[in-house]
């Protein structure tokens, strides 16, 4: 017998949701952890990054990477894991797109600051300190990663061969993953390990999803509207972004009577979710009845959030602000 | 000449951290630092964001205890709406947290802290983890371990769509009510959680308590803080984690202050160094008074122990006889121990279980009547919980259509991030002298903080950035000499 394929786990700007999904694969992990052998996963393990470091290029079978980058910090790793692992997969939403805390691209890192470590109302700093890259001690100079001026999809910064979105992604869509490493039985690089359809022919309300979708007045806000769990959310009025949306979540969400946000991502074939769905819902306003679309639209309150709540950083918006930006190198 | 010894990153804990040590010319520990390194800026991104959509964002903030955030929120958006849930969405609600609670408290009493106790501090690093403990303990424990964490993420599942990333809490109630058939299911799940909560403390006296130089080590001055401490209390004055009262005490155990959690900002405040993307929180009463302890602290611990330390008892039966030998073992009321949180932690999750019980018998749980929808803006709304790693706080602020314009959070281990720098100061102080420092009493600092299962991902909800756990040791001019990073 061989020896076992070498297996790394790596978060970045991540929550640590894709390491429980991991976990969550209950006793499939200890299967998973008899195949493979896991040579780094910091939540889990001892491991330090000069035990990755000492790894020779492309001696890692695979690096499962989840989370963004944001800082130089994550930036080093990143091209590390990359140097180190044949295959790299992005895991989950933050890799793939983005994820939510890339929606801090819409205000500046000195915005971000100034609200955290000045304004935040319990803070009580007179002298307006900042966390600052380096901070000279007496014994020594600390030192902090730097903080990037925009929030980077993995993709951004090294080469991907294959994406397993979703926030975090389902434990059968990891095990499947890993399991076609293992067998060799991966499609062609670049490919999205997940379904090719859209959550709406998934979804178990799509039969009362009308022949032509109608919106007849201003956009239902969840809070504000008792949604019936068996009815679509589009036919209520109520946001969903399941149109837009690649399936392969098992629909989790709308069985807990709570509508699609994207984090899946795109359906195959669009590279911007946010202006395939305005279209989409567009063409769903009933003028006439409505009055005025645009008030309708404007009834959404925040399109920008709920249309890019995963994917600003690979959108067109986040193109035109990655041209503006500056010399950071990630 | 100054040694520096870096860990990077700090192992088992959620997020991104290092430690730095200092040497002087004997080889002594003259100073070492705990760095966060990490930061996302939740609370500006948030902004202009629908309140409502909180639910759904803030869970983003950390996917180990995305469903404390989760209830924060929920909490936070029932007081910016003026409105309290019906008995059954609360009902369901303490259901989802409990198993939470005891969930959370088994993944990081088994998978983070037991490589620690069960293989031991000086186990070499490629066996410290959760599959060196089931190598020793047996698969079948192992296996018990794997079904009642499952078990008890199902129940999130089943009412918040998914365990690393609950969604839907609305004010004034839940997205989904649970039909009777569900119920049988539910109580399996709280009997056995009950039955596997007294196994797991068994467990710990026998292979931790009952280990001579474990039991020493827990008992030690090394791991040993003396600073106030904070928790929910419930009308009983007992542990609470869904909702109650804070009260804080005294190093020496006497009341210090009760109040309402819509009151915080009158007793707390955030101090920000340069060093650490962290910020350190403080009773706002004393003033900041930098990072000491004892007498002349403003600092304060939350989570288990501080639960402990401040409740007069644990609100269920099995709970409180715990509660009883907690104490009467460690000899001193409130205890210092900074190890025997985990001790406390699996107390915790016992009541959690025992909760749990009464909940699934009670009739209302299966009622329709899941959402107040009597909804008043009140522009202002605060939702606290305690988190499995202490008190959370979600403050948020909006205009006139529910538009965020202001969010504020306090998370469990920014509460703590005074006492871990202190932990590890004391720790690092205890165990490590150089110029060779053998890894196992590096391991011995990383358990000063590994105790508070301390989460830099909430931690940082700020911005996104990253500082794993490394030691460099420096000569006294600043030099690095070597960083230690264990592998």
């Amino acid at each position: 017998m061989g020896e076992k394929p070498k297996v790394a786990i790596c978060w970045l700007g991540a929550c640590g949701g894709c390491d429980e999904a991991i976990v969550d694969l209950n006793e499939g992990l200890l299967d998973v952890a008899e195949a493979v052998s896991i040579e780094f996963w910091p939540v889990a393990m001892d491991y330090k990054y000069d035990h990755l470091a000492a790894f020779g290029k492309g001696e890692i079978a695979v690096g499962l990477v989840s989370g963004h980058v944001r800082n130089s910090e994550h930036a080093e790793v990143a091209h590390l894991l990359r140097d180190r692992c044949k295959l790299v997969i992005a895991l989950g939403a933050c890799a793939c797109f983005g994820g939510t805390p890339a929606l801090a691209n819409l205000v500046s890192r000195e915005e971000i600051l100034d609200a955290v470590y000045v304004k935040a109302p319990s803070v009580v700093n007179p002298d307006g300190r900042l966390p600052q890259v380096e901070t000279a001690w007496e014994e020594g100079t600390l030192r902090l990663p730097a903080f990037f001026d925009h929030v980077y999809s993995l993709n951004q910064v090294i080469e991907v061969d294959y994406y397993l979105p979703g926030c975090p992604p389902p434990s059968e869509l990891i095990r499947n993953g890993v399991r076609a490493v293992l067998t060799d039985d991966l499609p062609p690089k670049g490919s999205t390990l997940a379904p090719r359809k859209a959550l709406c022919e998934t979804c178990p309300r799509n039969k009362t999803k009308p022949m032509r979708l109608e919106i007849h007045g201003p956009i239902r806000r969840i809070h504000e509207v008792e949604a019936d769990p068996e009815m679509c959310f589009l036919a209520e009025g109520i946001l969903c972004m399941g149109p837009a949306t690649r399936s392969g979540c098992g629909e989790t969400c709308i069985r807990s009577n709570t509508p699609c946000r994207g984090c899946f991502g795109p359906v195959p074939g669009v590279s911007d979710p946010g202006s395939r769905f305005i279209s989409s819902l567009a063409a769903l306003l009933k003028v006439g009845t409505t009055g005025d679309p645009e008030a309708v639209m404007a009834s959404l309150g925040d399109p920008v959030g709920y249309l890019y709540r995963f994917t600003h950083p690979v959108s067109t918006l986040g193109a035109r602000r990655l041209s503006q930006a500056t010399e950071e190198t990630p | 000449m100054t040694q520096r010894i870096t860990i990077n990153p700090i192992t088992r804990l959620e997020g991104h951290g290092k430690i730095e040590i200092f040497l002087d010319d004997q080889g002594e520990v003259r100073d070492a630092f705990w760095q966060v390194v990490e930061l996302r800026g939740f609370e500006r991104f948030c902004v202009g964001r629908p309140a409502e959509e909180m639910t759904r964002i803030a869970p983003n903030i950390c996917g180990v205890c995305p469903s404390a955030h989760h209830m924060a929120a929920t909490k936070a958006l029932d007081a910016l709406y003026g409105v309290a849930p019906t008995p059954t969405a609360r009902l369901l609600r303490e259901l989802e947290f409990n198993a939470f609670i005891i969930e959370d408290h088994y993944i990081h009493f088994f998978f983070l802290a037991a490589p620690d106790f069960i293989m031991g501090p000086d186990a070499a690093p490629s066996e410290r983890n959760i599959l060196g403990v089931i190598g020793r303990v047996g698969k079948e424990i192992g296996k018990q371990v794997i079904d009642i964490r499952k078990r008890n993420r199902d129940i999130i599942r089943l009412l918040f769509s998914k365990a690393p990333h609950p969604e839907g809490g609305l004010p004034g109630g839940v997205p989904r009510g649970i039909a009777e058939e569900d119920r049988k299911g539910l109580m399996a799940t709280a009997d056995d959680s009950v039955a596997f909560a007294l196994f797991a403390l068994d467990l710990f006296k026998k292979e931790v308590l009952g280990q001579k130089a474990l039991k020493d080590l827990i008992l030690s001055d090394a791991y040993a803080l003396r600073t106030y401490s904070m928790a929910l209390v419930d009308e009983n004055d007992h542990v609470s984690f869904y909702d109650g009262t804070l009260k804080v005490i005294t190093p020496e155990g006497k009341e210090f202050v009760r109040f309402h959690p819509r009151d915080y900002l009158d007793h707390i405040a955030e101090w920000v160094e340069p060093w650490t993307t962290i910020k350190f929180c403080y009773l706002k009463q004393l003033g900041w008074k930098g990072l000491v302890e004892g007498d002349g602290t403003s600092l304060y611990r939350v989570a288990p122990l501080a639960r402990l330390n401040v409740a007069s008892g644990m609100a269920t039966p099995l709970a409180q006889k715990e509660f009883e030998i907690f104490f009467e073992t460690l000899g001193a009321r409130p205890a210092p121990q900074t190890l025997a949180m985990h001790w406390a932690r699996l107390i915790c999750a016992l009541q959690a279980a025992e909760r749990n019980q009464s909940i699934v018998r009670d009739p209302l749980l299966t009622s329709r009547d899941i959402r107040n929808m009597n909804l008043k803006l009140m522009r202002t709304g605060v939702g606290c919980v305690e988190a499995p790693r202490g008190t959370l706080f979600h403050h948020y602020e909006t205009d006139e259509r529910g538009i965020l314009t202001r969010v504020n959070l306090i998370v469990a281990t920014q509460n703590n991030a005074g006492p871990i720098c202190l932990s590890i100061k004391k720790a690092a102080r205890a165990f490590v002298r150089g110029p060779e420092v053998k890894e196992g009493f590096l391991n011995r600092v990383e358990m000063a903080f590994r105790a508070y299962d301390p989460c830099l991902a909430c931690a940082t909800h700020a911005l996104p950035g990253g500082i794993p756990f490394v030691v460099n040791l420096r000569d006294p001019s600043g030099e690095v000499i070597r960083t230690l990073r264990r592998d």
